[in-house]
């Protein structure tokens, strides 16, 4: 008798929410929705503006643009998910890659002594160990010595950057000199009119393969409830020490992975990095419905999250619009993006 | 009482100190937790309860003092450690996560992986299963309220979050299951129900720290009443010994437990 009672208390309940209530329980569930919104009305609106927007060649070409910083946005992702912050990203990335080149390609201007005999698989597999050394270093800093994530990644961006201009010195390596491999990522494949780099492959693998983490695995369930909140983390028996240095340790992995992308996507390695790399990964994240506070988002949103970016950049050119617009564009977006998360938190069932 | 003396203690803390900072939470208090017993412990706020259970629980180590279970000494370094010794506790701030469900909450630090390659190579949580169980182990609690297993515990009110947290420390405890302030958000009929578990618990064999400030809760379901004062044990008494205004006043300071009075024994 009581059961029955209770259900038809809570029909009347479900009964008496607003629509805008349960669109925030809709929402609620799957983050991934206001981003997927987002993408669409701006496909539909740059392709009313101009219809080339749609045609194969442009969308390999936004897909092309958006490998780098939509690899980097899956370790970012992580990171954010443990209420974290990478702001060195890009610097580690460009000293993975630096490593990876200098390494390949002997030059009397490095400092680095040719110890991978200019083998590039050698030379690709050290890079990548370089990146992950980055992450131990971040993940190190943060769970030993108990620093904001915000603080030491500030630090080590300078310290990779530094280290990149004293280890390789200020010269960028050209395409010519690259040995083949590593800009194998850089080649592309035909699929029907469509023009896709290996690069956008290896990317999406990453997606997949991190989104099963995160989703079925009790590594990922640990990465979400140390993020949503590390003392019940911690009593509940998970180290949120160790979890946490292996989100930077693992995203370290992806940075080396992506220093090699970089390779193969542009084509040379220069020591200087693209200065919008750090904040497009982070911006990513958070249009793509990732808490900045930890413990919710999906990787799902951040690949949306990534595509809006380069979507937005892509469409504004094609219209013919000033890039300052697509800053504008995207600044708004981050605002709504970051006010929807809080206002999407308040839920109640 | 010379029969009942020899009973080795489930749980016990000897000499227990816990400081923080200049703020000393434990100093230097004792407790014994006799095998299918329900264990009051009540206090003013800020006596050290919480404190004291937390050793027990893994959560705080502490400064120095002994702790045995089963009369053999142990160092928990953290609460899985506890958990693998049977000890299984309600914190008093729950210690749920919000943005998961419920069934992710109740097997959080000990999920059940898939059988088979799934669960060995790719490492695959059995969800389905955990969710069933999930739901079984609510159903044996008597929580009807909690319909949907998959639901964000964000979304519960108060009670439903602590109904979460008692349901998981009962499904895993094997020996001890420590309560702190299980009924503070619970409704009369969700408090009742609590107790209740409590008994059929001590009936089951498993022996119960219950931390209560509700004295009527306390004296329905105790079988000894250890009262905690700054950071030690003012005494131990029974509801037959004393009444609920005797134990207000040990806690105050009011009243002094003589060492005949005191029952560090099991009383059956
Ligand atoms: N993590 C901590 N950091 C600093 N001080 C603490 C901490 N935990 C407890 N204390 C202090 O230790 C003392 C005992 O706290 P404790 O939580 O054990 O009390 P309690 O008996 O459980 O109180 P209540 O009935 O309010 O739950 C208090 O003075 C408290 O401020
Ligand atoms: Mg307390």
């Amino acid at each position: 008798m009581s059961t029955a009672t209770t259900s038809n208390l809570t029909e009347e309940f479900h009964e008496r929410r607003t629509p805008l209530q349960r669109l925030q329980g809709v929402l609620h569930k799957y983050p991934y929705l206001s981003p997927l919104i987002v993408l669409v009305v701006a496909v539909v609106i740059f392709y009313l503006l101009n219809d080339r927007f749609l045609l194969p060649q442009n969308i390999s070409f936004v897909t092309q643009q958006t490998v780098v910083v939509g690899t980097l946005a899956i370790a970012q992702t992580l990171i954010i998910l443990t209420a974290g912050i990478d702001l060195s990203i890009g610097a580690a990335t460009t000293l993975a890659q630096m490593a990876m080149a200098n390494l390949a390609v002997y030059t009397t201007a490095s400092n680095v002594l040719p110890i991978a005999g200019q083998n590039p698989y050698v030379a690709i597999f050290i890079g990548i160990l370089v990146g992950v050394l980055t992450g131990v270093i971040n993940g190190f800093l943060i769970v030993r010595l108990s620093l904001p994530p915000f603080i030491v990644t500030l630090g080590t961006l300078s310290v990779f950057t530094a280290l990149t201009l004293i280890l390789f010195k200020a010269r960028t390596i050209q395409k010519p000199e690259m040995p083949e491999v590593m800009q194998w990522l850089g080649n592309t494949f035909q699929i029907g009119e469509f023009q896709l780099l290996y690069g956008v492959v290896m990317m999406l693998i990453l997606y997949a393969i991190f989104g099963y983490i995160l989703k079925n695995t009790a590594w990922g369930l640990h990465v979400y409830a140390v993020g949503d909140d590390p003392n019940a983390a911690e009593l509940s028996g998970i180290s949120t020490k160790r979890v946490i240095f292996s989100v930077y340790v693992v995203a370290g992995l992806i940075v080396g992975i992506a220093a090699w992308l970089t390779i193969g996507r542009v084509g040379s390695a220069s020591p200087n990095p693209d200065p919008l790399l750090n904040l497009d990964t982070i911006t990513a994240v958070v249009i793509g419905g990732t808490s900045l506070f930890g413990g919710r988002g999906t990787i799902l949103g951040t690949l949306i999250g990534a595509l809006i970016i380069t979507v937005v950049q892509n469409g504004l050119s094609l219209a013919g619009l000033d890039q300052a617009y697509r800053v504008l564009a995207i600044g708004i977006l981050v605002i709504i993006a970051v006010a929807t998360d809080q206002w999407i938190r308040k839920v109640k069932a | 009482m010379s029969a009942t003396t020899t009973v080795t203690p489930v749980v016990q803390g000897v000499n227990l100190v816990k400081t923080f900072g200049r703020v000393v939470a434990l100093d230097g208090a004792d407790l014994e937790l006799y095998p299918g017993e329900v264990l009051a412990v009540v206090g003013d706020n800020g006596a050290g309860k919480s404190s004291l259970i937390k050793c027990f629980s893994g959560a705080h180590i502490p400064d120095s003092g002994e702790m045995l279970i089963n009369g053999k000494k142990v160092e928990f370094k953290s609460t899985s450690e506890a958990r693998r010794h049977g000890v299984e506790t309600v914190f008093q701030t729950l210690a749920v996560a919000p943005a998961l469900d419920i069934a992710s909450n109740l097997y959080l630090g000990r999920e059940e992986r898939k059988p088979g390659v799934m669960g060995a190579v790719f490492r695959t949580l059995d969800k389905k299963r955990m969710r069933a169980d999930s739901a079984q182990h609510l159903k044996d609690l008597g929580i009807s309220t909690l319909q949907n297993i998959t639901q964000a515990v964000e979304t519960l009110s108060g009670g439903q979050r602590q109904a979460v947290a008692v349901a998981r420390a009962v499904a895993f405890g094997s020996q001890v299951i420590i309560l702190d302030e299980p009924t503070a958000a619970l409704g009369v009929n969700e408090s009742a129900r609590v107790l209740k578990m409590i008994q059929d618990l001590r009936d089951r064999g498993l022996s119960v720290i219950l931390i209560s400030h509700n004295m009527p809760q306390v004296f329905e379901v105790a079988d000894r009443i250890h009262v905690a004062r700054l950071g030690k044990r003012a005494g131990v008494v029974t509801p037959k010994s004393h009444s609920m205004n005797d134990v207000v006043a040990i806690m105050t300071g009011a009243m002094k437990v003589t060492a005949e009075e005191q029952q560090l024994t099991p009383v059956n």
